[in-house]
């Protein structure tokens, strides 16, 4: 027969997986984390290479030499906005003519759900200029887009000199086959998510914003650039966007060959790269900008303008200029060089990026992981929770029952729908309830928001009690008095692996990270043995509480300690940055956490506190 | 008087006598210069020029084909007798930053596209099915003439291919490919027709050599820039125009073909380019060519040279079963060749190239497979019973 119809064998089998259980349990967690640290060594690190043909081997020689032309435009754009207060569209209208361009502007405005602390603007509204250079000699049906964000204070100012001066530098060329826009968006990301939602004809956000006039054909690669002074010592290179979005690969090789040319000095995360990897000191080196990346993809949110661009499939890299200490410093004539080389590349391509990865972790700037390798560390994680659940499945059949029975336990079922409530209460009541709020207690909105946030959250770890207490009048059944809380866990850790293995699919670093933290935890729950430690191993481990240890462990990562109360203060600056995200670029992670994860530790919760 | 008249007389035969006897060895002479005039058996040269590859980061095979057809040109092959495909537009591409120019040396030295270049076939025209139709002839009637390759028994043929290939094929256009069986199918129906005289094939690919092994058409001599699991490796970037501009084995043959004028008499045993410029084992085959490749000169095939000598004399031509005989002789092929081989017959082919193994005569089975059988039978009837003998016997 065979060896799960057979009943001797299946006896045998069940009572191997019940015995052995907990110990392939802890093997099975501790090779999930071991994999992952084990991600950085060679050969499961391997070096970049380009992959596109297109964009092949050879060098083309740079030309650029604007940078006293960018200066002066980075100046009189300063005093301009200083002048302004706001972005001077007529100037940047003007000057891009004058350079060249084919100039339109376009306004939009947004009411955000909550006046935002950081930036203190409640009712959004700007301008983006953007000037379009038509290749001479080709049909305007590609194009690519160098973008400069510009907040509400002056510290972009001389990335627009920068882009003033490419500007002029790339009319005087005619080997372009690519239109290429150049975008100076306000208010950062919120004008940048206008724009390309009118490029692509979309309304995903509910911004407002005027139609576009002039538009260039279908957008194949993005650089967005950030400069605050007009000597930087390196550049810094973000490729984390929207949701864990990540651009093609190509786009950062194309970055890493030019770094390598010019011989600039080009860092990932902040951190410089490891030059040994044969040793242990290059591999740690790794390890840190490997967790650096996982924790900054994790948080979903887009770290620069081009983190807006990777949902339409346009790929794109942030390159940010870093003015520190060091004694060797780069012109904007060098930064300068770096782009024109980058877009004159990018200008040989026939087909959209397509030939290298999509989904990868990064080490290092010449050094990646591939989806391949990666993925093995949460299966391993999960595997956990698919043996606890096939340990309890096979309790329950040993106790012999169905699990309708008349007049019988209270039923497993029962603080699902309370759970799934109060998730939805945390995804909703928030926002809509933050006048009521502030009418009520002496706070601002988005104060008002987390606090509220917090609130329904704590409120949370009182349903047990609230959900049991009409039981306690039933009847409860003595014959198997463990069959309710196991068939709940059992529901409880099936519906965790769903969400966690979906997650980890889409956003290999989230589903990482939750599933080192809740996993265990939601394992070992059950309303035997030392509940109180139980508890606070819970609560530690529950979404929120991974979310203030990961902001610790980013900043202990960039070598910047929080002390604790800063830690706090972080911590609610972070919420309601979550909250505001999801409602302005579609952010996912505080629906999922608060819909998906928050309802599914509570059952755990439930588990724990079963009576 | 009559001394005068006998002595004038003797002068006479005298002179006549030196006269007859120099210009009996004049006349040698000049039969030995209208052998060697005849020497090659080509009246007319043609030339067929194909890239294979489109896209920008192929520049560099485009750049081969207009090297080629440059020396081509100006060596003397009209453009009505050459065709001419390319599969892409480099000179006009978008992304060129010296519009209407192919170059061929960095620095922009050699301009190879001109002012007057002709192509032939452009941009998508050049298929796998346009060459074939253009080398066998099999063409629609609307074709205009500058398409098609109107040679015939005295003609001279370069065929020049360049692109992307692979062991046994070449890629055409990114979208399909031509095998080295279906171009030597070709070949032969080109011999059968009468298209050619002689054929020289170059080819500047990667595993270059697999496409003239299946040769088995007489009179062709083939070039190639690689063996068989080897890459044909490119030459020099320009880091102005950002891409290759040409293959190592075609810059060192328009090096070579530059130095050559109408009037060389280089032969096709210097046109070798050597390991360490070329990196890659040039390849040749010449097992199906009649002549020595020392006998033959460059512009036999590079060049449309009009021969042209000036003299007084009359010749006496020989017939030309008799060079061919002697050539035949000294390779000591088949005696019992008397008459001169007509166009239409087939050389012997099989003995030249042994592509079909021969047939062997039938011996009888030698007494290891008769101890063998034997055996077998023994064991056969030790095991089932002597009694199956008498279905036997």
């Amino acid at each position: 027969m065979g060896l799960l119809s057979d009943p001797v064998r299946r006896r045998a089998l069940a009572r191997l997986v019940l015995r052995l259980n907990a110990p392939l349990c802890v093997l099975s967690y501790v090779a999930g984390i071991a994999w992952f640290l084990a991600l950085v060594f060679p050969p499961l690190t391997q070096r970049t290479y380009m992959s596109e043909n297109a964009m092949g081997s050879t060098m083309v020689e740079e030309q650029f030499a604007g940078g006293d032309r960018a200066r002066a435009f980075a100046r009189d754009f300063a005093a301009h906005r200083k002048k302004s207060g706001a972005l001077p569209v007529a100037w940047l209208e003007r000057t891009m003519r004058s350079v060249g361009l084919e100039v339109y502007t376009q306004s939009f405005s947004r009411k955000l759900p909550f006046p935002d602390e950081t930036h203190e603007r409640y009712m959004v509204s700007g301008t983006n200029v953007y000037g379009i250079l038509r290749a001479p000699r080709a049909a305007s049906t590609e194009s690519l887009v160098l973008t400069v964000p510009c907040g509400s204070d002056s510290t972009n100012s001389q990335a627009v000199g920068l882009l003033l001066a490419l500007a002029a530098h790339f009319r005087g060329q005619i080997y372009w086959a690519k239109d290429i826009v150049f975008l100076v968006t306000e208010h950062d990301l919120l004008g940048t998510e206008a724009w390309l939602e009118a490029y692509h004809d979309v309304n995903v956000t509910g911004m407002q914003s005027s139609p576009l006039q002039g538009r260039a054909g279908a957008i194949q690669a993005a650089v967005a650039l950030e400069l605050s002074s007009d000597v930087v010592t390196s550049l810094d290179v973000a490729v984390e966007g929207l949701n864990g979005q990540l651009p093609n690969l190509d786009l950062l090789n194309l970055f890493q060959t030019f770094c390598q040319k010019g011989g600039l000095l080009c860092t990932l995360q902040g951190k410089l790269q490891p030059e040994d990897w044969t040793s242990l000191d290059g591999p740690l080196q790794g390890l840190q900008t490997l967790l650096l990346m996982v924790l900054r993809q994790a948080s979903g949110r887009p770290h620069g303008s081009h983190g807006l661009f990777l949902r339409y499939r346009v790929e794109a890299l942030t390159l940010r200029g870093i003015n520190s200490f060091r004694q060797y410093k780069y012109d904007l004539v060098a930064v300068g060089k770096a782009l024109e080389g980058m877009f004159r590349k990018l200008n040989h391509l026939l087909e959209r990026l397509h030939q290298s990865f999509f989904l990868y972790l990064l080490p290092g700037l010449s050094r990646f992981v591939s989806i391949g390798l990666y993925m093995p560390a949460v299966g391993f994680l999960l595997l956990v929770l698919g043996l606890k659940a096939l340990e309890l499945w096979m309790q329950l059949h040993e106790a012999g029952m169905g699990l309708e029975e008349p007049g019988g336990a209270p039923g497993p079922s029962v603080p699902l729908p309370p759970s799934q409530a109060m998730g939805l209460a945390l995804y909703v009541l928030p926002v809509l309830g933050q006048h009521v709020a502030t009418q009520h207690f002496p706070v601002a909105e988005a104060e008002a928001v987390v606090l509220t946030l917090l609130a329904i959250y704590a409120a949370g770890l009182a349903l047990p009690h609230n959900t049991h207490r009409p039981l306690s009048y039933r009847v409860v059944s003595t014959q198997a008095p463990d069959r309710g809380w196991m068939a709940l866990k059992l529901v409880a850790l099936i519906y965790l692996a769903l969400q966690l293995g979906c997650i980890a699919l889409t956003n290999f670093s989230l589903g990482f990270l939750l599933a080192t933290t809740m996993v265990p935890t939601a394992a070992l729950a059950k309303p035997h043995g030392p509940r109180t430690l139980y508890a606070a191993l819970l609560v530690l481990t529950s979404p929120a509480a991974t979310l203030l240890g990961s902001l610790f462990l980013w900043r202990e990562l960039q070598e910047a300690p929080l002390s604790l109360a800063e830690g706090w203060q972080l911590f609610l600056a972070a919420l309601a940055q979550g909250v505001l995200e999801h409602h302005t670029y579609g952010a996912l992670l505080f629906p999922l956490l608060s819909l998906g994860l928050y309802p599914c530790w509570l059952l755990f919760w439930n588990v724990l506190f079963w009576k | 008087m009559a001394v005068t008249d006998s002595l004038s007389r003797a002068a006479t035969v005298l002179a006549t006598v030196l006269l007859l006897s120099f210009g009996s060895v004049a006349a040698s002479h000049i039969e030995d210069q209208a052998e060697q005039f005849f020497r090659s058996g080509h009246t007319n040269n043609w030339a067929v020029l194909v890239c294979t590859s489109r896209f920008w980061f192929n520049y560099r095979h485009v750049a081969n084909t207009l090297s080629v057809y440059r020396s081509v040109k100006r060596l003397g092959i009209p453009d009505s007798h050459i065709v001419l495909m390319l599969a892409d537009d480099m000179a006009c591409n978008p992304r060129n930053p010296k519009p209407a120019t192919v170059f061929s040396h960095k620095n922009m030295e050699l301009n190879v596209y001109g002012d007057d270049v002709e192509v032939d076939y452009r941009s998508y025209e050049v298929t796998v099915e346009n060459f074939l139709r253009v080398l066998t002839g099999r063409i629609p009637p609307s074709t205009p003439r500058s398409k098609r390759l109107l040679s015939d028994d005295r003609s001279n043929i370069l065929i020049y291919m360049t692109g992307h290939g692979g062991n046994g094929f070449l890629k055409f256009q990114d979208s399909e490919e031509i095998t080295n069986i279906e171009l030597a199918d070709a070949f032969e129906q080109m011999w059968q027709k009468r298209r050619y005289n002689e054929l020289l094939f170059i080819i500047d690919t990667c595993q270059g050599a697999s496409m003239y092994e299946r040769f088995y058409s007489p009179n062709i001599m083939a070039l190639a820039s690689s063996q068989v699991g080897e890459d044909s490796l490119s030459h020099q970037p320009d880091p102005a125009i950002g891409v290759h501009l040409m293959d190592r084995y075609t810059f060192y043959v328009l090096e070579f073909l530059e130095e050559i004028n109408p009037a060389s008499q280089t032969n096709m045993n210097d046109l070798v380019c050597p390991k360490s410029l070329c990196v890659s084992t040039p390849g040749h085959r010449t097992d199906l060519f009649q002549r020595d490749p020392k006998n033959v000169l460059i512009t036999d095939f590079f060049g449309s040279v009009r021969k042209v000598e000036i003299t007084t004399e009359t010749i006496k031509l020989q017939q030309d079963s008799e060079i061919m005989e002697s050539s035949y002789k000294e390779d000591q092929m088949d005696e019992k060749l008397m008459e001169p081989l007509k166009y239409a017959e087939q050389l012997p082919v099989a003995q030249i190239i042994h592509q079909k193994p021969k047939l062997k005569d039938w011996h009888p089975p030698g007494g290891f497979i008769l101890g063998l059988w034997a055996l077998i039978i023994m064991v056969f009837f030790k095991t089932y019973g002597i009694k199956h003998m008498k279905f036997i016997f």
